[in-house]
């Protein structure tokens, strides 16, 4: 059991690693601020669907990767974690896919 | 009989039982999301025509609305630090400050509902707000269980940090991933529903 403690401290942060997660998380909270200003500010040009649409997607696909990178953790998860959420994408884009591929009308189907 | 595997890891999967638990909740929650992602999607593409988010809906108090969840993420990772750090006051107050931006969050929501009600809108009305309802209602709901969880562990569940201080760092670690997923979760609802 103390071992098994020992192992825990050891895979806890340190405090000099907790004073540079700190700053990592300030710097992210300015980025996800500045995109939240991108974003709106992108949306008021009022572009051609496709391209709005695309847009809006790579800048909130941008946000919410920082948010799993660095407020989650997910930059150094460990590989079962990893594992778990490729998997989680693989059936997140079949949820989309499959249900738009069977429009008459949609992209995929003439 | 003690919980297995809070603090110390498992040498199999080199991770605390709880981490992945949250993770495939999580995991879960994607799909639940995702399901009416696509039936957005599929209605909108569908439909002849479909209003521009601003012109059914406030942009600017929903912008706001997102600078306050963004930061209640950050608040909310900052009170995780402050355990690490073994501050148990700093962590209060970062936690505290979760829960109230989750509350700000929410008068908005309230703010933007009941003012739809009052002009007549309702889920039934159209397609664009029954879609606008259950997503944000869903998402609302979820905003409101975090804000509970959090509420238990800024509140009575803070005694475990007398008794195991690494075990409580962890609950709240874990409580924190829920949170942030709800934050990321309106990354994506924000500029979908209202700058589309």
């Amino acid at each position: 059991m103390t071992s098994d403690h020992a192992v825990a401290s050891m895979t806890s942060d340190h405090a000099d690693d907790i004073d540079r997660h700190v700053r990592v998380y300030i710097s992210v909270f300015v980025a996800l601020m500045v995109l939240t200003v991108v974003t709106v500010t992108v949306s008021r040009f009022h572009l051609p669907v496709p391209v709005a649409v695309t847009a809006a997607l790579i800048i909130a696909t941008i946000k919410g990767s920082l948010v799993a990178c660095y407020f989650m953790h997910l930059i150094s998860e460990k590989k079962l974690i990893y594992a778990v959420l490729a998997l989680t994408a693989v059936f997140f884009v079949a949820l989309l896919a499959l249900p738009i591929a069977t429009v008459n009308n949609g992209y995929w189907i003439h | 009989m003690d919980i297995p595997y809070t603090v110390e890891i498992r040498r199999d999967t080199g991770l605390i039982n709880g981490k992945i638990g949250i993770w495939l909740f999580l995991a879960s929650e994607v799909m639940l999301f995702g399901a009416l992602f696509a039936s957005y999607i599929l209605i909108r593409t569908g439909a002849p025509s479909w209003p521009r988010g601003a012109t059914m809906l406030n942009v600017p108090l929903a912008t706001f609305n997102t600078i306050v969840l963004i930061s209640s993420s950050v608040t909310m990772v900052m009170a995780w630090a402050s355990l690490k750090r073994r501050r148990f006051g700093t962590f209060r107050i970062y936690m505290g400050a979760t829960i109230l931006l989750g509350f700000v969050f929410l008068v908005v929501k309230y703010f933007e509902y009941s003012h739809k009600f009052e002009n007549g809108l309702f889920p039934s009305t159209n397609n664009f707000l029954a879609i606008y309802f259950t997503l944000t209602g869903l998402h609302m709901l979820h905003v409101i269980g975090g804000m509970a969880v959090n509420a238990y562990f800024w509140g009575p569940g803070s005694k475990l940090w007398k008794t195991n201080p690494e075990w409580f760092t962890n609950r709240v670690e874990h409580s924190g991933l829920f949170w942030h997923f709800v934050d990321l979760v309106w990354i994506f609802l924000f500029p979908t529903l209202y700058l589309l």
